[in-house]
């Protein structure tokens, strides 16, 4: 059973219960991703907050607990850095105590040492991962966290020994669902077809949410999926659309270990909310390699926001804010230098799709991002409050809007965004054994019960 | 003769997303096997029509890939920078599809 589709994102109560009625054998639970942008490694900071993972976890645990079922937990806290396994460990350990339980707890990290990668490229055991460019030495001397993207094998590993919970570093989303019907000698290509489409929770249904659940039964030939919520249903096109789901190839998904093969798979209607799934296949690779992903910081942010209604202005904002970047460059030499950054955004001209942008034409009012990065916030604070002067006063041709030409929502108007920073490793590197990266620690928490 | 329509005329579901930091992947999800069949054979979704519709080289397409039984298109690009970088616009890249929207398929 899938509870959600991410820790800390929520889910109804009812659903929980639906599916505990059905007596699954596992919990499990994705609770990171790369998607919300580098600074979650970076920063080692999640993209949910600790009340909410504390608030969806409770439930959880306790009915683990009830039906004396393991919990799964991957990707902990957002990057699956060792940093944030330990602020899951320190959840757990608190419901723990409040709650009065004892839970025995196995610990997988997955932070890389850089020295050892440095070493996999000399070695040139590093490829690209998908459109990636190829690893410089620079990138990984740079980078201030790196993790691997774990397979099932540090699971099954634990599974050798009864353990009420597992919270693992990075980890490949669908190992969650797929360890145990593997580890009790599942078809592979069924078993991690299920994790795929459970480890985003009830995405796969319709309405498709990762604020709700799905529960996924595996036989020796075919697998079902089931919206835990009766409000919900599986179809042939929800499931199939989201084996496609932030994917580069619709049924090549290539994984740690081998490669799912969604070639020769169909898709069934079970029942009225039950699809079934047949034949996926999984193809082991030669060689087993890891994925290593790795952020280096590029410097601090300020952004500025601004309105602009004046219809004069918004017909010359291209040629004003070439104007603008001259004269802030001019003003600033580190910009000239490239050690700092500027860059505009134009929300009702081209702000979202810049110059993919297919519509042309003039909005009635235009919304103005200013986004600078520099080696400091300080500088980065300056050189935004500097375009800010620069643009509320420049003086366009046929300006008759003498006195401003910015409507600024902010006091102060600037705000200062923090540390930046940009993925430096998206890497396969190939490893002699599927567990040489990632330690395993148990420990026992809790009182008595 | 069947009049020309529009690709979202066709298609439940055209959306985008990361494929990972340095991919963008875009979903066509057709209605019915016979929109599936209508758009496939129209040669109107191939690697030159959306390097026109999205202003990019033939070397940054990776995949564009039919999926029967899916009823699905998957075109998959290279990110201008990766996700989340100094410059990004769009760090899921969730609202990228739109071009497709109005393609029009005979």
């Amino acid at each position: 059973m899938s509870p959600q589709g991410m820790l800390g994102y929520g889910y109804p109560m009812e659903s929980l219960e639906n599916g505990l009625q059905e007596q699954p054998h596992a919990i499990s639970v994705d609770a990171g991703s790369t998607d919300g942008g580098p600074h979650r490694l970076g920063k080692g900071v999640g993209g949910v907050s600790r009340y909410a993972t504390k608030k969806d976890l409770k439930p959880l645990v306790l009915a683990a607990k009830r039906l004396n079922i393991p919990l799964f937990i991957g990707s902990c806290g957002g990057s699956g850095a060792n940093c944030r396994v330990d602020w899951m460990m320190d959840i757990l350990t608190e419901l723990a105590e409040e709650e009065d339980l004892q839970l025995s707890v196995a610990l997988i990290y997955a932070d890389i040492n850089q020295q050892w990668l440095l070493q996999k490229w000399e070695d040139d055991c590093v490829k690209p991962c998908g459109s990636a460019p190829p690893l410089t030495k620079e990138a990984i001397t740079q980078s201030t966290a790196l993790v691997g993207q774990m397979g099932v094998e540090p699971y099954l590993t634990v599974f050798n020994e009864k353990v009420d919970i597992i919270i693992s570093g990075r980890t490949y989303d669908p190992v969650m669902t797929a360890a145990l019907p593997l580890f009790y000698g599942m078809d592979p290509g069924l078993s991690w077809h299920m994790g795929k489409i459970l480890e985003c929770g009830a995405i796969a249904a319709e309405p498709g949410t990762a604020k709700d659940g799905m529960m996924g039964i595996i036989r020796d030939d075919h697998f079902l999926v089931r919206p835990l919520n009766p409000n919900r249903a599986c179809t042939v096109q929800s499931v199939s659309a989201h084996t496609l789901y932030e994917k580069t190839h619709p049924y090549h998904l290539p994984g740690p270990g081998g490669m799912l093969d969604l070639a020769q798979c169909t898709f069934t209607q079970y029942d009225e909310r039950t699809v079934r799934v047949d034949g996926s296949r999984f193809i082991p690779s030669s060689s087993y390699e890891i994925k290593i992903e790795g952020v280096r910081p590029v410097g601090y942010r300020t952004v500025l926001v601004a309105g602009v209604r004046d219809p004069i202005f918004i017909e010359q904002i291209d040629h004003v804010m070439e104007k603008v970047k001259m004269e802030v460059a001019d003003y600033f030499p580190e910009l000239k230098a490239k050690q700092a950054s500027l860059h505009s955004l134009h929300y009702g001209q081209n702000g979202v799709m810049g110059e993919r942008e297919i519509t042309f034409g003039h909005p009635h009012e235009l919304g103005i991002v200013i986004e600078v990065i520099a080696k400091t916030q300080e500088l980065a604070d300056s050189i935004c409050a500097f375009v800010r002067s620069l643009l509320m006063h420049y003086d366009y041709e046929g300006r008759i809007s003498t006195a401003g030409n910015l409507a600024l929502p902010f006091s102060p108007p600037e705000l200062s965004g923090g540390q930046v920073f940009t993925f430096s490793v998206y890497h396969t590197v190939q490893v002699e054994s599927p567990l040489e990266l990632f330690p395993i620690k148990k420990r026992t928490i809790g009182g008595r019960r | 003769m069947r009049t020309e329509t529009v690709l979202k005329d066709l298609a439940s579901v055209i959306r985008s997303k990361n494929a990972g930091p340095y991919e963008i992947t875009f979903d066509i999800i057709l209605d019915d096997d016979a929109s599936f069949q209508r758009v496939q054979s129209s040669n109107r979704l191939t690697t030159d029509t959306i390097c026109q519709l999205f202003n990019v080289e033939v070397q940054d397409i990776v995949e564009l890939v039919f999926f029967k039984q899916a009823r699905a298109v998957k075109i998959t690009m290279k990110r201008t920078v990766p996700s989340g970088s100094p410059g990004e616009r769009d760090t899921y890249g969730a609202q990228q599809h739109v071009p497709l929207l109005n393609l029009s398929i005979p």
